[in-house]
């Protein structure tokens, strides 16, 4: 397997593992650190396609994955609050009895 | 250099994978900060030491803190008392997807005609970067600075907003 | 590309950001607001001026700018900018005459509490203006248009907590939206029959040879060529933005808003926008004179509904009461006059006349808002008076700006430019109507602005408010002086002995002809102006009015006249009994059709499907219903695994697009499907 393959196979398996967690835990916390790891996962694409892949401008690649990691964190911000949001109208961070469609 | 791409790799992977299952939130936070810090290391392995620092800054430094808070804060959970019935179900069909997705990317990834590795990392200074960001990327950069205002204040109204709490009402 | 050139899009920019900073600041920002308004203006009409000087370089060339704005099908839009020496000049124009306004709402506006959105407004409407003036595409110059037409909107009615305001801006808004309907329909025809929307674009924009020869071949049906029907789209948007009759009743309504924004609205901008349209687009316009066999030009409707509006406008100015009425009918007259000078094919004219009209009119507004400011808002000709004792400088600027208007020979801007205008009607050869009515205009013109003047400043005080009222401070004042000062000056750049700005606009050399070329009808006019002066001075001058209550001479002597023209020749009244009515009557109709008609044939069907139903009933309760009754089962089942979808569950909804992923992926990569 060539680098970029491994590299690949590497955000390819962060990515699997972020699903996981993010479909299996309950907790809003851990959903949310699953979407994280998700979203690393594909900035990781980014880096390993700047570093190995076909030479585009020397740059792009970098900055898109600065440009991941601000959203990453604009992202955690606002899921933590809703978090918090939710804990204080339902008391508890199980994120499957927040299923009411409605206030 | 591929087995240190492996090694890193692996344990990336193992400290995400064991966070995913723990049971205790506070360690899973911990544990997590090493799969991003792991991440950064992959980053520098790779050539990108200026997203290595941002993502150390960003991720180990700035969201874990926030996590760690957001989990102190709901610590009343009763999450941690008691698991539902349906919790093993859930498990299952998320093991499911997980590995289906996980060896649909794979499948793909083996089986795509790549172009071979340059020999070298392409070099980025960070006065580069810079002016990347701050000329042909200028619009997106702006875009992604009103992204994070919003955000920080969409999120201080949701935290912040909410009926008042009643007096007899803590858990 | 010059400096000037790549520049320019600033100078409407300029005033964008004032107003979107003012949009932002809070209510107590009154200096703030202000004091990036006025700079934004100043710093346009730097530019405006920079960009003159270009501009005059080489006046014929026409310096463009564009740019693609995205792709459409097959074609695409485009956008952009033009500098020339007729969108220098009225870029120049329209911002030194803001920037004056900008700063006597500084004075005039200062109690007002809705401060910071009055800049906020004025610099949207001043942005949108100078949009207009530079767009090099129809497409923006439309957009542009259509800000003017809401920035109109909020500024009239500023003070909406007047009924009387608010219904006159949603006047005003409708009014000009019917032109605005049919300038739209002539730029889609145009674009769908051209392919572009370019005014120059090096050969192939809409208004160079190659393009208007292609459109020239193409024929309607009813003997009517494609350019003439365009142009006459085209003109109706003109005519509602320049308050052309039939579509002049917003302007005097327009009067409602604050006097600046009167000031800006019916000098500057808003009216301008019209005759500025039709001397831009005059290449268009003025084609299908060469195609012999059209029945109808496009400027001979032009000259026709000009010729009626200089008239009309003059003949109901004479019988208003309003101080800011008067001003509003002189305004349609005025514009009249520009449209007939179009019309008749020296749009060079149109543009003297314009750009003069701008200094004096907006001297007359802000002078009549000045006299308002110091009165608390009296406004009623027949309750103000004297005031030329208590405010000699508004006095003598007023003066100025009357003399300007009426046409005082030699010294006044007014003159000139008109001279010019009644000049290019004599030379027309398809009639000489349009000079006939020019020329009863500007005995009316005299007459009234004569009457308006020793109304408001002769004679005794009518009024508590007039007799309190005292000169303004500097604020106020100065403004009023530089446009003085203007209405006298301008009047130079376009005699016949030294024709600058016909060579500058139409980029040739013009020879410069004898001062008194034409001189008998120059000496008519003349006479013509002396009568009504004469005529205003003999009514209302000789013996002043001493109070409120006096019969207007006028109205003594033709009582029925005076009545008529007071209600503006009763032509809303008209609208509102055809128009109005009309509709009315529709709705009647379809209200009749509906009850009786309709609804009989409706209720006949019903007791029908009654009378059938009662039969099927039987029939249906005892073999059909068991089909219809699985039917149903079977779609509400279907409707329940459907909302069990929608669980609300956040889990499970990722796991379906998980799901959906692979399945996609893998009907990729299985099926080769690339």
């Amino acid at each position: 397997m060539s680098p970029l393959q491994l590299c690949l196979a590497f955000s390819s398996l962060l990515f699997a593992v972020g699903l996981t967690g993010a479909l299996a835990r309950s907790n809003s916390i851990l959903v949310l650190l699953g979407l994280e790891l998700m979203l690393t996962a594909g900035s990781v694409n980014f880096i390993a396609f700047w570093r190995f892949g076909p030479p585009a401008s020397p740059a792009t690649g970098v900055v898109f994955a600065i440009f991941a990691i601000a959203v990453a964190a604009a992202e955690t911000a606002v899921g933590l609050a809703l978090v918090i949001a939710v804990y204080r109208h339902q008391r508890n961070i199980r994120l499957p009895e927040a299923n009411r469609l409605k206030g | 250099m591929n087995t240190v791409l492996v090694i890193l790799a692996l344990a990336t992977l193992g400290t995400a994978a064991v966070a995913m299952s723990l049971r205790n939130l506070l360690h899973s936070v911990l544990l997590l900060t090493a799969t991003w810090a792991g991440v950064a290391a992959f980053y520098l392995w790779a050539g990108a030491e200026f997203v290595a620092f941002a993502q150390l800054l960003v991720y180990v430094g700035a969201i874990s803190m926030a996590v760690l808070f957001a989990v102190l804060l709901t610590r009343h959970s009763r999450d941690d008392v008691a698991a539902p019935p349906a919790a093993r179900s859930r498990g299952v069909y998320a093991a499911a997807a997980g590995a289906a997705v996980a060896g649909v990317l794979l499948a793909a990834v083996s089986l795509a005609p790549l172009a071979t590795a340059p020999a070298r990392a392409p070099a980025v200074s960070v006065r580069q970067l810079g002016g990347e960001l701050m000329g042909a990327h200028a619009a997106s950069l702006l875009a992604v600075a009103v992204l994070l205002t919003v955000a920080l204040v969409g999120a201080v109204v949701l935290a912040a907003g909410g009926p008042p709490e009643k007096p007899g009402d803590t858990p | 590309m010059p400096p000037s050139l790549e520049t320019l899009w600033l100078v409407p920019a300029l005033p964008l950001l004032a107003a979107s900073l003012g949009a932002l600041t809070p209510r107590g920002g009154r200096r703030f607001s202000a004091g990036v308004a006025i700079a934004a203006m100043a710093g346009a009409l730097l530019l405006s001026c920079l960009a003159l000087r270009a501009a005059l370089l080489d006046p014929s060339a026409h310096l463009v700018h564009n740019f693609r704005w995205f792709d459409l099908g097959n074609g695409a839009v485009e956008l952009g900018w033009l500098l020339d020496p007729l969108s220098a000049l009225m870029c120049v124009m329209v911002s030194l005459v803001g920037l004056l306004i900008f700063i006597f709402s500084l004075g005039y506006m200062c109690e007002d509490e809705n401060f910071t959105r009055f800049f906020c407004f004025m610099s949207l409407f001043a942005a949108a203006m100078l949009g207009v003036v530079i767009a090099n595409s129809l497409l923006l110059l439309f957009i542009s248009w259509e800000l003017v037409g809401l920035a109109s909107y909020l500024l009239i009615g500023f003070w909406f907590h007047k009924p009387a305001a608010a219904a006159a801006a949603k006047k005003a808004f409708i009014t000009t939206r019917i032109g605005d309907l049919g300038l739209l329909l002539g730029l889609v025809w145009l674009y769908d029959s051209t392919g572009s929307l370019l005014l120059y674009d090096g050969g192939n924009g809409v208004l160079e040879a190659g393009v208007l020869g292609n459109l020239g071949t193409m024929a309607l049906a009813g003997g009517l060529a494609v350019p003439t029907a365009i142009s006459l789209l085209i003109f109706c948007g003109a005519a509602g933005k320049s308050g052309q009759f039939p579509l002049h009743v917003w302007l005097p309504d327009a009067m409602e808003g604050p006097t600046p924004v009167s000031a800006l609205i019916h000098a500057a901008t808003m009216v301008a926008a019209g005759v500025f349209l039709i001397a831009r687009v005059f290449p268009l316009i003025s084609y299908d004179q060469a195609l012999a066999a059209d029945p109808l030009h496009a400027l001979t409707v032009v000259a026709a509904i000009g010729a009626v509006t200089a008239l009309l406008g003059a003949a109901i100015a004479t019988a208003q009461s309003d101080l800011k009425r008067v001003l509003a009918f002189s305004t349609i007259s005025q514009l009249g006059y520009m449209m007939l000078a179009l019309g008749v094919g020296s749009w060079v004219a149109a543009i003297f006349h314009l750009l003069t009209h701008a200094f004096f009119k907006a001297l007359l507004f802000l002078a009549a808002g000045s006299v308002i400011h110091a009165a608390h808002h009296e406004q009623d000709i027949r309750r103000l008076g004297g005031l030329g004792r208590t405010m000699r400088t508004t006095y003598a600027t007023f003066a100025v700006g009357m003399m300007a208007l009426s046409g005082v020979p030699f010294l006044f801007s007014g003159f000139w430019s008109k001279e010019a205008v009644l000049h290019a009607a004599s030379e027309w050869a398809v009639s000489q109507l349009p000079l006939y009515a020019g020329l009863v205009g500007v005995v009316l013109t005299a007459f009234y602005m004569t009457r308006l003047l020793c109304e408001v400043f002769w004679g005794p005080a009518r009024s508590p408010e007039a007799a309190h009222a005292r000169e303004n401070t500097g604020v106020i004042t100065v403004p009023l002086v530089i446009l003085a000062i203007g209405s006298v000056g301008l009047g130079f750049l376009g005699t016949p002995a030294w024709p600058w700005l016909e060579s500058a606009l139409t980029g040739r050399p013009v020879a410069p002809r004898s001062l008194l070329e034409g001189g008998g009808l120059m000496a008519l006019s003349i006479v013509l102006v002396a009568a009504g002066l004469g005529a205003g001075w003999a009514l209302y001058g000789r013996k002043v009015r001493v109070s409120a209550d006096a019969k207007d001479p006028f109205s003594a002597a033709a009582p029925r006249l005076f009545g008529f023209l007071g209600a503006r020749m009763r032509l809303d009244e008209l609208y509102a009994a055809t128009l109005g009515r009309l509709n009315t009557l529709g709705a009647a109709l379809a209200d009749f059709m509906d009850r009786w008609v309709w609804g009989g044939a409706v209720g006949f069907l019903a007791l029908l499907g009654e009378f059938t139903g009662s039969v099927n009933s039987e029939v249906d309760e005892s073999g059909l219903n068991a089909g219809f009754n699985s039917a149903s089962e079977r779609i509400r089942g279907a409707g329940r695994a459907y909302s069990g979808a929608q669980s609300g569950d956040a889990q499970g909804y990722l796991r379906t697009v998980a799901v959906a992923f692979v399945v996609l992926a893998l009907l990729v990569l299985l099926g080769g499907g690339r």
